[in-house]
């Protein structure tokens, strides 16, 4: 391991290269752009949450002014059109497979979320084509639905797939059961909780759109897509597609308008309008609106668990036990069966040293849009259990809730836990104590008093999580179910004058890769940040990789140091022959190639114009030029880790939770640029803060209708809302990577729900309240405090 | 259809627009500004926002013809050649940007609350960005980005 990036660049706050288009309006999304010839794309959706599809009459839409081509699902069966692909296979306890239902990119037999796509309209103008769609007369046939998990497993609830008994998915379990239900038999406590996991919309501000090129002659096939990850994307396409060769499509990603992982499944909209421009040959751009997005973004979250835990009479925790209803949609997403499981349950032992383990998950098939990767995917989820079953047990134990934490934390590392994943390293302890010092918590009761005197109730929550970040090695993942491809690629180019493209595979959707992977080569290489490109997003140019999703850069800029790294030793050999000195001598600094054996230096600009000049060496034994590529395949996760103390105060008049203060201990490993991160750590936090007091999609029981839609209905964060945050790092290196680095993307939206509603509890005095704390159910609950 | 007249980033423009056709549109689909976007079909996201007549305004909720004869500013027209505006300049120091798709509202918006209040304080900061989303920053540095943005604009008058 080597985290000794020891230049000006990397590891400092320096201020984003990208930074300067999109302040200015020069950014370039997909919907900005408009092809030579281009149609647009509407959609017909279907206004049930569960209705068979009698009949379709395009018949008034076709002859409207514009209307181009009218698709429906029927004529993509006829083209033999493949369903959409869930790439993540899993087996239930009984060894039998997943049971995927059907996905169609357009419903053909029934629709099984209000707002499935039924049919696609293309016009001359984005106008024509949505007065066409609403002209399309689709005959349904409403069938019985049901948006509960709970229910749709029930014996005689509506079933939303043929031959998918109860709705169930799957039935899959980790851990050791047996070995656990022992722990219990000799534990002196145990507690138990029973929580949901509000359903989330991920809301990324620029809707998800695609714009398609067809060019019939060439039979080659250009998609502008704004999405996480473009070269996975053309691999979809192509392979299961078979829109166009894999060598003749060409996916490219511009900037990306945020994503959280809301723009890295493949769904059936994309795939439609793919289909529609090769059908007419002509490009065909489809821009969500933000009523589509809030129907068919694939949701995050949507968990109901039980889950127990069991103790010795010291309060150290001697098993968990967990059983979790994972609501899956009306059908299994690109990596929805992923998520609730191998994402989820392998975290729940989270910061303690547990000795035994076990969780059963059962997905759940209902009439609600698809739920996917959000934010943290899986990993807020087990951090919510377990750091909310822990407070319960220190309520129950009468130990503080920080001691409590602080007497399970997992001490050394690497820790092989129960549930499949060894973690890293880490420094829980140091996290907690610099959180603790930050929220001066010794200083509690003083502001807890002074909260008392204004007739407001305050509460402090503590949560400590852990997760897994920059998803690898491939070896494993294919184990779990995955097809593996975990790596990432980079390729340094380095041309003659000295400047240097670096071409990866991962790809920033607000991250600010092409400043921090610049930083990484700057320092390596020695030369000014200003010399360096960095090209992402465009499979016309990377060729390959996995893009970015899971805190996944530091797997991408571990290829880059690694390209970086053989363009030196290629370096040191021509240096060797420009310094006239043996190759074992040459050492590299600073940008300057140096030998003992002599006084003389080559700077890298000068090695580079001699690589590519290939007149001063041998060309029979070092090959002229100065490319180098590498793929990274990481021997393990990373875990990061962090302690986050969260202070609310309540308003029993009105039940609305103000969070007061927010400090964040967090250890992301080695960090590349602070600022990015603290910036990343914000908005995480808020995304979590906005989970545990306001945002949910509710849909209707009865008509399984989305009834938070819009951002008039939906709990979004705003500016008025959020504290002013106070961070600090704790860094303890990962040795995953050459870099050290862990990941930072996910962690404050998976550590914060669990501080904000222990902080909730903790102020009324309750073992639980659900999220989101909406100011109505903490008014119920003032309610009642007061009563008793 | 009516032939719209605008001046826009301080040039005249005359365009042919359907009576339904909204300032967005015109601005991203004739003019080809694209810098400002369209996040939502509520109004509540700002990420449209543009300056009219000096105040900003939502460009997704004002029809073309209500403009006409208007002067528009989107964010292209705020750099001065090479130079940025001082609020585009305190968003880039403050790191008040991710994936830059808010980035043109927020700006037309805080110009705006600049113009309006002065050097406003956190508090107001804050209130004021109540009709402008992003999912990326969490409004922390953003808010610094304004507060920043208003002491150079100051300082440039």
């Amino acid at each position: 391991m080597n985290t000794a990036m020891s230049g000006t660049k990397f590891g400092k706050s320096q201020k984003r290269v990208e930074d300067a288009r999109l302040v200015r309006g020069k950014g370039r999304y997909v919907d900005d752009m408009i092809l030579p010839g281009q149609a647009y794309a509407a959609f017909v959706r279907s206004p049930y949450a569960h209705a068979r599809i009698v009949n379709i009459d395009a018949s008034a839409a076709n002859d409207m002014p514009g209307v181009i081509r009218i698709v429906s699902g029927q004529d993509l069966l006829d083209a033999q059109y493949p369903p959409l692909p869930n790439i993540w296979m899993l087996h239930s306890r009984d060894g039998s497979e997943i049971k995927a239902g059907i996905r169609n990119a357009l419903a053909t037999d029934a629709a099984r979320y209000a707002g499935e796509p039924v049919a696609l309209v293309v016009a001359e103008s984005r106008e024509q084509a949505r007065d066409a769609a609403e002209a399309i007369a689709v005959d349904y046939d409403e069938l019985p639905v049901v948006a509960d998990p709970t229910r749709a497993l029930a014996d005689g609830a509506p079933q939303l797939h043929p031959g998918i008994a109860n709705n169930r998915a799957f039935d899959w379990e980790i851990g050791d059961e047996a070995a656990t239900d022992k722990a219990f038999a000799n534990a002196t406590h145990r507690v138990s909780i029973t929580l949901y996991n509000n359903r989330l919309v991920p809301n990324a501000i620029e809707p998800r759109a695609i714009n398609v090129q067809w060019e019939g002659v060439e039979e080659r096939m250009t998609i502008y897509i704004t999405h996480q990850n473009p070269i996975g994307m053309r691999m979809l396409f192509s392979a299961v597609f078979g829109l166009a060769a894999e060598h003749k499509l060409r996916v490219v990603a511009p900037d990306v308008g945020g994503g959280f992982g809301s723009k890295a499944p493949a769904y059936q909209e994309e795939m439609a309008v793919a289909f529609a421009a090769k059908l007419i040959d002509r490009p065909v751009k489809w821009t969500a609106d933000r009523s589509e997005s809030f129907l068919t973004d694939a949701h995050g979250r949507d968990h109901l668990t039980y889950a127990e835990l069991a103790m010795d009479g010291e309060g150290r925790f001697l098993g968990l036990k967990v059983h979790t209803l994972a609501n899956l949609g009306g059908y299994i997403s690109f990596s929805g069966a992923l998520i609730p499981t191998y994402m989820y349950a392998t975290m729940l032992c989270g910061q303690y040293a547990i000795p035994a383990a076990y969780c059963r998950v059962e997905g759940v098939y209902t009439n609600t849009c698809p739920v996917d990767a959000y934010r943290g995917a899986g990993r807020p989820e087990a951090a919510y259990v377990i750091e909310r079953i822990v407070n319960v047990a220190a309520a129950k134990l009468g130990v503080d809730q920080a001691e409590i934490r602080r007497r399970n934390f997992i001490r050394s590392f690497p820790h092989q836990t129960p549930l499949v994943y060894e973690y890293d390293s880490g420094s829980y302890e140091a996290c907690l104590d610099a959180a603790l010092s930050l929220a001066d918590y010794s200083n509690y009761a003083e502001r807890k008093a002074g909260s008392e005197a204004k007739g407001l109730i305050r509460g402090v929550g503590i949560s400590a999580y852990v997760e897994a970040c920059g998803i690898g090695p491939s070896a494993l993942l294919a184990k779990l179910g995955g097809g593996g491809n975990m790596w990432e690629s980079a390729e340094v180019r380095v041309h003659p004058v000295g400047t240097i493209e670096v071409l990866t595979g991962a790809h920033s959707h607000g991250q600010g890769h092409q400043t921090t992977f610049a930083q990484v080569v700057a320092d390596r290489f020695g030369v000014p940040m200003e010399n360096i490109s960095v090209i992402q997003g465009d499979t016309d140019r990377i060729q390959a990789g996995t893009g970015t999703y899971g805190s996944r850069a530091s797997v991408g800029m571990s290829a880059v140091l690694n390209s970086c790294d053989k363009i030196i030793a290629k370096g040191k050999l021509i240096s060797a022959y420009l310094l006239e000195v043996d190759a074992e001598t040459v050492e590299f600094d600073d940008g300057v190639f140096s030998s003992k054996a002599t006084n003389r230096t080559v700077a890298f600009g000068e090695m580079a114009f001699a690589a590519h000049a290939a007149a001063a060496f041998p060309t029979s034994e070092i090959e002229p030029g100065l490319v180098a590529t590498s793929f990274f395949d990481p021997p393990n996760f990373t875990y990061p880790a962090g302690v986050y103390v969260c202070e609310v105060e309540i308003d029993p008049q009105t039940g609305v939770v103000r969070v007061d203060s927010f400090c964040a201990a967090d250890d992301f490993g080695v960090i590349a640029n602070p600022m990015i991160v603290e910036g990343q750590v914000h908005g995480g936090i808020t995304q979590g803060i906005g989970q545990a007091l306001w945002e949910q999609a509710v849909y209707d029981p009865d008509t399984a209708q989305l009834v938070t839609a819009s951002y008039m209905d939906y709990g979004m964060p705003r500016a008025d809302g959020i504290p002013d945050f106070k961070l600090t790092f704790c860094e303890t290196p990962s040795p995953s990577n050459p870099l050290g680095m862990k990941g930072c993307g996910e962690a404050g939206a998976i550590g914060s729900p669990p501080a904000v509603i222990n902080a909730v509890c903790n102020a009324l005095g309750i073992d639980h309240v659900d999220m989101p704390a909406t100011p109505e159910k903490i008014w119920r609950l003032c309610q009642l405090r007061e009563a008793s | 259809m009516a032939i719209i007249a605008m001046t826009v980033n301080d040039k005249p423009v005359e365009i042919d627009v359907a009576d339904r056709t909204l300032l967005i549109h015109v601005l991203r689909d004739h003019l080809r500004l694209t810098g400002a976007h369209v996040g939502c079909d509520t109004s509540q996201c700002g990420a449209c926002t543009v300056h009219l007549d000096g105040r900003a305004v939502k460009s997704c909720s004002i029809l073309a013809a209500q403009a006409n004869g208007a002067k528009i500013v989107t964010v292209e027209g705020l750099a001065q050649g090479e130079t940025l505006h001082p609020m585009q300049a305190a968003f880039h120091e403050e790191h008040g940007l991710q994936c830059g798709f808010c980035t043109p509202g927020m700006i037309m918006t805080a110009i705006d609350i600049v113009n309006r209040h002065g050097r406003p304080d956190e508090a107001t900061v804050r209130a004021e960005l109540e009709g402008n989303l992003c999912r990326c920053t969490g409004y922390h540095n953003i808010v610094k980005a304004v507060i920043a943005g208003a002491a150079k604009m100051e300082a440039a008058q």
